[in-house]
């Protein structure tokens, strides 16, 4: 499989390095946000604020009502958790361009309970101007600064960082989701780092005969209702969502509120956090314990379909998705 | 004379306040009173600011902002023309929204008329301000928020090398909130002195006074501790508020602590001390009574 070392490092140098009106704002997690680079090379436009996220956040606030695009970086949980009532009343209300974003969403951290944003979508996705943004692999990560940096209001965006799996050789595309393949017995949303899961699990179940239309969502608010639909259309059995995140709020809930809104008569799993809080670990083990990995996918389509396919871990281990056509067309990727 | 005018003004913040609240049986009278001067010598001496560009009588609200609500306004229209040179005037306490409107009528900023859209249904004049009601332009009612968002202005506008300076009126009860320290550390780190700060001290907060609520002093200080230039004034002196207003502090910051009375102008209304904030009255024998004893104050000295 093809891996990126750090993608938001460079990225954020080539999106901002041009434009004067960036400013990059970190609240002591500059490395960890990697960003560094940027300090060091452009040290004009960065902005150190500390752990400070409520005054940051207002402050942001202003910067930007002077016309200023301050892309604050820290990890998710500290902008939402810290810093709501900023974020509503000093950015969101005046609909001011100020782009947060959020590392470390979901498991992928093994920080446990207080460095894990299990439920900053259903936060965001809640206060009126906000956009929601996820990304799903290195491309996106790379791509999705133009996206955030085109909309006109506040922008929550979920990054990975790190070594980040490449998936997709298009870029991020705002409110369109992605189809990765077609097939008329089940539909699997997926987001974030699940898609790379959704993946595998078409490819596995592919070889039962088991025909899947999978489709990556990264832009959750607003979203793609129309696109959705039609994907729906012919499905027979049943749909799954996956997400990094606590099923209530965030795309579990968002495709729940579509196929009850527009009477979508098809049987949902929605796959995510249940209600619960996580712990430290490894994200394997997390996403194995969560059930929002492969084999729950597999498993949560063996339901639906009332089958069993003895599909085992080994199988899944074996799966490889570098090819990247699972089915479809690449410009589809 | 500016000290003419800005007591006339002041006089007139405390009567418009006075007679809006009987005839609306309540109202915020002690920030009338403890910030009446402060208002006055901003608007009428302090502020290098624009005449006003907003409509005389305040638009109706026209939704919240929004990229799909080009109609939404500012109240900043209020302040004049926003430019590299004009100051610009951040209140942070959006309670003090009735004294503010009486403000910008007293200084022809607004008609008369304004206050009788005075919280009313589909009105901007509201009673807690937001960024679309006259004299706002950031929305600050919940407390701590105005000195952060007037330090992100204060910094962009150096980073554009405006010329005009940023200046937030503040109240003494937000030094409860973290943020405030948070927001001083700030403007100290960055250097912001093109901020200057003002802060009504008057020593009360909703539950009653500051000191029994969760005492802060020493307030002095604690701030210059910050890093920050702190001058203590008598906030109804208006030579001593408009002579600390003139200071241009070179490192960091500008304070101004205006300590203030809470019945200053009015002053019947201790009799409701500790519970100053928002006053109401119990029935019309009480009602009259307070309206005898501060007619005395506002319009016969």
């Amino acid at each position: 499989m093809n891996y990126e070392e750090k993608p938001y490092s460079k990225a954020f140098i080539d999106f901002a390095k041009d434009k004067p009106e960036v400013l990059c704002i970190s609240a002591d997690l500059t490395g960890s946000c990697e960003i560094d680079k940027f300090r060091d090379q452009y040290p004009d436009r960065f902005f150190s604020m500390g752990m400070a996220e409520q005054n940051m956040i207002s402050v942001c606030g202003g910067l930007a009502l002077e016309g200023f695009k301050p892309f604050i970086h820290t990890f998710a949980v500290f902008l939402y958790r810290r810093a709501i009532d900023q974020i509503i009343c000093s950015i969101a209300y005046s609909n001011r361009n100020v782009r947060l974003m959020g590392f470390l969403p979901g498991l992928t951290t093994p920080g446990g309970i207080t460095h894990q944003a299990i439920e900053d979508i259903a936060v965001f996705r809640s206060i009126p101007n906000m956009t929601v943004l996820e990304t799903g692999d290195a491309t996106e990560v790379e791509t999705v600064l133009e996206t955030a940096d085109s909309i006109n209001g506040p922008v929550y965006v979920r990054v990975l960082r790190g070594n980040v799996i490449r998936l997709f050789n298009t870029p991020f595309k705002f409110n369109q989701i992605r189809k990765l393949s077609s097939g008329e017995d089940i539909a699997i949303i997926s987001s974030g780092i699940t898609t790379e899961e959704a993946m595998k699990a078409v490819k596995v179940l592919n070889d039962f005969g088991i025909k899947i239309t999978s489709l990556h969502v990264s832009t959750l608010k607003p979203f793609n209702k129309k696109q959705l639909l039609e994907e729906l259309k012919n499905i027979r059995s049943g749909i799954i969502t996956v997400e990094n995140h606590t099923i209530i709020g965030g795309l579990g809930s968002i495709v729940s509120e579509i196929i009850a809104e527009e009477n979508i008569n098809l049987p949902l799993i929605r796959l995510g956090l249940k209600d619960t809080f996580a712990h430290g670990a490894s994200l394997k083990y997390l996403m194995n314990e969560y059930q929002i990995n492969t084999m729950a996918i597999v498993k949560a389509c063996e339901k639906l379909l009332d089958i069993s396919t003895n599909i085992d871990n080994e199988d899944i281990d074996n799966v490889e998705i570098n090819d990247m056509t699972v089915n479809s067309n690449p410009e589809d990727l | 004379m500016w000290q003419e005018e800005a007591r006339r003004v002041a006089l007139g913040i405390r009567r418009k306040v006075f007679e809006h609240s009987i005839k609306n049986n309540g109202g915020y009278l002690s920030q009338a009173c403890s910030s009446a001067e402060i208002l006055s010598v901003l608007y009428v001496k302090a502020l290098n600011i624009g005449d006003s560009i907003g409509p005389p009588i305040p638009l109706s609200f026209a939704g919240t902002p929004g990229k799909d609500n080009p109609k939404s306004f500012t109240g900043a229209l209020y302040h004049g023309e926003k430019n590299s040179y004009y100051d610009r005037f951040i209140i942070s306490p959006a309670q003090y929204a009735l004294i503010v409107y009486s403000a910008l009528i007293e200084t022809g900023r607004m008609s008369e008329k304004a206050l009788s859209h005075y919280n009313k249904d589909g009105s901007s004049v509201e009673m807690i301000a937001a960024e679309h009601s006259p004299g706002m332009e950031v929305t600050t009612g919940s407390l701590g928020q105005g000195l952060s968002q007037a330090a992100g202005i204060a910094l962009g506008r150096k980073l554009k090398k405006d010329t005009g300076k940023v200046w937030v009126f503040i109240s003494d009860g937000e030094l409860q909130e973290g943020q405030t320290w948070e927001a001083f550390n700030l403007i100290s780190h960055y250097k912001l002195n093109n901020l200057k700060i003002i802060i009504d001290k008057n020593r009360q907060q909703c539950d009653g006074e500051m000191d029994s609520v969760l005492k802060i002093e020493p307030i002095t200080e604690k701030i210059k501790t910050f890093g920050l230039q702190v001058i203590d004034v008598d906030g109804h002196d208006i030579e001593q508020i408009n002579n600390a207003c003139t200071v241009n502090p070179i490192n960091s910051g500008l304070v101004i602590i205006c300590n203030t009375i809470p019945y200053r102008g009015m002053y019947y209304l201790k009799k409701y001390s500790p519970k100053l904030h928002y006053i109401k009255f119990k029935d019309d024998h009480e009602k009259n009574e307070l309206i005898k004893e501060i007619k005395k104050d506002l319009y016969e000295d």
